[in-house]
């Protein structure tokens, strides 16, 4: 470990030995997790999964405990999309009733209330699932009841940083789908100044049930986004999931998903946009442990200035996951030749009956089809926009609810004005 | 009126156009024939302002205006339209959309008010039908999974949208069927009008069976050198390019 990683590591354990008879829930869980976050620190270079992204921006910092003080967050407010769905809002990691609705159809609790740490993440593998479980100290804690259509949730996270000091939250996030029960979940992630929005997700999608997880990161400009969530599919279930990544300094969105029953379907897409100096990381593990399961991915990059874009895919098959089917694709669009993608797609395989494909593009713009576009009177600007949607497409077709994909849309269509700008 | 005099063009440090000149007065049909490799498709790249085509001599104007001073879409809406000999795919872009983008930004640049997507529709569909084209061509990516014929059309049913003042119709002919090739004359036929003029670059007589020009071009090694009547194309066709390129030397 580096004498900055190192140093930044120890900031959060000071902190953890403060607040430790504060926090909510099982002690013992909490003193694994920080024994585990002690050994390995922030992870460097060093740690395979960690080889393309590096915290050092992240351990220079000093990060303090958000202000309990209730913040003015109206202009936060504003910026997120007008969804027509119950939300729940969570300021600088910390649920408030007065911001949120209550939805009918499902059940609500906070992490604080009804601390369940549960048994997908492994802070002993990912230090920030350590770092997570050892500081979480609110969260939102969502159960479908059996054969329930929930409709849609939002889940919005305002962080409210005051100039010059950096704050960090670790939201814990569990979400419960019985048997046979449907929700589409739509996570907004926004923000101000400079903190680490550091969330753990804990997803259980039970037999016959579907959990739509949309999710729309635009983070301040200055501030470090992490996300882990550990998703178990079980026989017949749907978990599908999409992100997409415009915001923040650093982040990183990482998956572990699990089929764990039969003819179980997951699909993992993203999009991640990115200028300046951004750099984000799309990380997923596909686990295939149960026969007849499908799994899709296709993430898209467009990487301007000199953003960085990584993506490391994962599909591992277990011995009896016969007839799985894994597909997996990574493109970026580099619209600068100062920009860079990572792509590290690999497949395990250890049934002999499978059909699993990957592969991965990088490519410009296309000046073929610029000079088409141009050619039928379409100004160079308007024709780049139209280039960058088309490559989006793919990504963002498949979301069938009008109003998130509405959301999304609107938000590539403003970075694409502050890109050409 | 299109105006070219002493036009040279080079790709990639290769002269292609030496020395072109060339009238078209408005609302005059004129063809441009010639064998392979002749610079009949670097004329029509260098008209529409594709990157990679350097001007080296000569000067273009187009309606009084210097027509290579201008960016592809100020040519567009100035009234320029070029029909591509290999049409561009562009995947996840519906044409529809892709049709009213063009026709609005046109619009935009001549200070005319925008269509929306029902009075576009409206206008397309006529077109189509009076093209005899399938209405899903519409709703379709832009060429994508369109065979070759279907490319064409597609082009001429832009150019029937668009309503350009200038066509310059690039080989629309080639790798089309009798019937294909009928749908395209006829794009072209109801566009003349004593404002239209067009250029018809192709390599064959038999488009100007259907298309009759007013007058027809020989481009040989990137110059002109011989002009007729609409005769001359079905010379070209009984004797070939080598004995009028032989009869010019």
């Amino acid at each position: 470990m580096s004498a900055a990683l190192q140093a930044g590591a120890q900031d959060f354990l000071a902190r953890y030995q403060g607040l430790k008879q504060r926090l909510p829930g099982d002690a013992l869980i909490r003193e694994e997790a920080a024994r585990a976050f002690a050994a390995s620190g922030l992870p460097g270079a060093r740690n395979e999964a960690w080889k393309y992204t590096s915290l050092r921006p992240l351990s220079e910092l000093r990060f303090q405990e958000p202000l309990t003080a209730i913040a003015d967050c109206d202009r936060l407010l504003a910026l997120l999309p007008a969804i027509d769905a119950p939300r729940l809002v969570f300021v600088d990691g910390r649920r408030r009733g007065d911001l949120s609705s209550t939805p009918q159809s499902l059940r609500v609790y906070g992490f604080a209330q009804t601390p369940d740490f549960g048994r997908l993440p492994m802070p002993e593998r990912e230090p920030l699932t350590a770092l997570n479980t050892m500081l979480a100290e609110d969260g939102a804690v969502i159960r479908v009841p059996e054969d329930v259509d929930a409709g849609t949730l939002v889940l919005a996270s305002l962080g409210t940083a005051p100039p010059g000091r950096p704050v960090a939250f670790h939201p814990r996030h569990v979400v419960r789908l019985a048997r046979g029960a449907r929700l589409m979940l739509v996570e907004i992630s926004v923000g101000q100044d400079v903190y680490l929005h550091n969330a753990v997700s804990e997803i259980v999608v039970s037999e016959d049930a579907t959990l739509t997880h949309i999710r729309l990161q635009q983070e301040a400009d200055r501030a470090f986004h992490f996300s882990t969530s550990y998703i178990d599919v079980a026989a017949r279930g749907t978990y599908d999931g999409f992100a997409l990544n415009l915001g923040g300094r650093l982040s990183r969105t990482e998956i572990h998903a699990r089929l764990s029953g039969p003819r179980g379907v997951v699909h993992l897409n993203g999009a991640q946009l990115l200028r300046g100096t951004q750099h984000a990381d799309f990380t997923t593990v596909v686990s295939h442990d149960a026969p007849n399961c499908t799994s899709r991915q296709t993430v898209k990059n467009v990487l301007a200035g000199r953003a960085r874009g990584v993506f490391q895919g994962r599909i591992e098959v277990a011995r009896g996951a016969q007839k799985t089917d894994g597909y997996q694709m990574n493109q970026a669009l580099l619209l600068s030749p100062e920009a860079e993608i990572d792509s590290k797609p690999e497949l395990k395989i250890y049934a002999d009956d499978v059909k699993c494909s990957h592969g991965a593009t990088v490519g410009e713009l296309d000046a073929d089809q610029l000079f088409y576009l141009r050619s039928r009177g379409v100004p160079e600007r308007e024709a780049r926009a139209i280039l960058v949607r088309a490559f989006l497409a793919e990504a963002l077709d498949p979301i069938a609810h009008a109003g998130a994909r509405a959301a999304l849309d609107q938000a590539v269509a403003r970075w694409w004005e502050r890109e050409a700008a | 009126m299109l105006e070219i005099r002493g036009l040279a063009a080079e790709v990639e440090g290769k002269g292609i156009l030496r020395g072109i000149d060339l009238v078209v007065p408005r609302g005059e049909l004129h063809a441009i024939m010639g064998p392979n490799g002749s610079g009949k498709s670097t004329l029509a790249y260098v008209l529409s302002g594709r990157e990679g085509y350097e001007v080296r001599a000569g000067s273009v104007t187009f309606d009084g205006h210097d027509l290579l001073a201008m960016t592809p879409e100020e040519r567009a809406a100035a009234g320029l339209f070029l029909a591509f000999q290999y049409p561009v795919e562009l995947p996840g872009v519906g044409n529809a959309n892709f049709m009213r983008t063009a026709l609005n930004a046109m619009r935009r640049a001549r200070g005319e008010p925008e269509l929306d997507a029902v009075q576009f529709l409206k206008l397309a569909r006529a077109e189509i039908k009076r093209l005899s084209m399938p209405e899903d061509m519409l709703k379709r990516n832009v060429n994508v999974g369109f065979s070759g014929g279907e490319k064409k059309r597609n082009e001429i049913l832009q150019m029937a949208i668009l309503r350009p003042t200038f066509a310059i119709l690039d080989e629309t002919d080639s790798g089309l069927d009798i019937d294909a090739l009928k749908i395209v004359a006829g794009g072209v036929n109801t566009l003349r009008r004593p404002d239209f003029s067009a250029l018809i670059i192709t390599h064959y007589q038999r488009l100007l069976d259907y298309i009759v020009p007013d007058r027809v071009h020989v481009l040989a090694e990137g110059r002109i050198v011989r002009s007729g009547g609409p005769e001359l194309a079905r010379e070209l066709e009984a004797h070939g390019y080598a004995s009028v390129a032989a009869e010019v030397a």
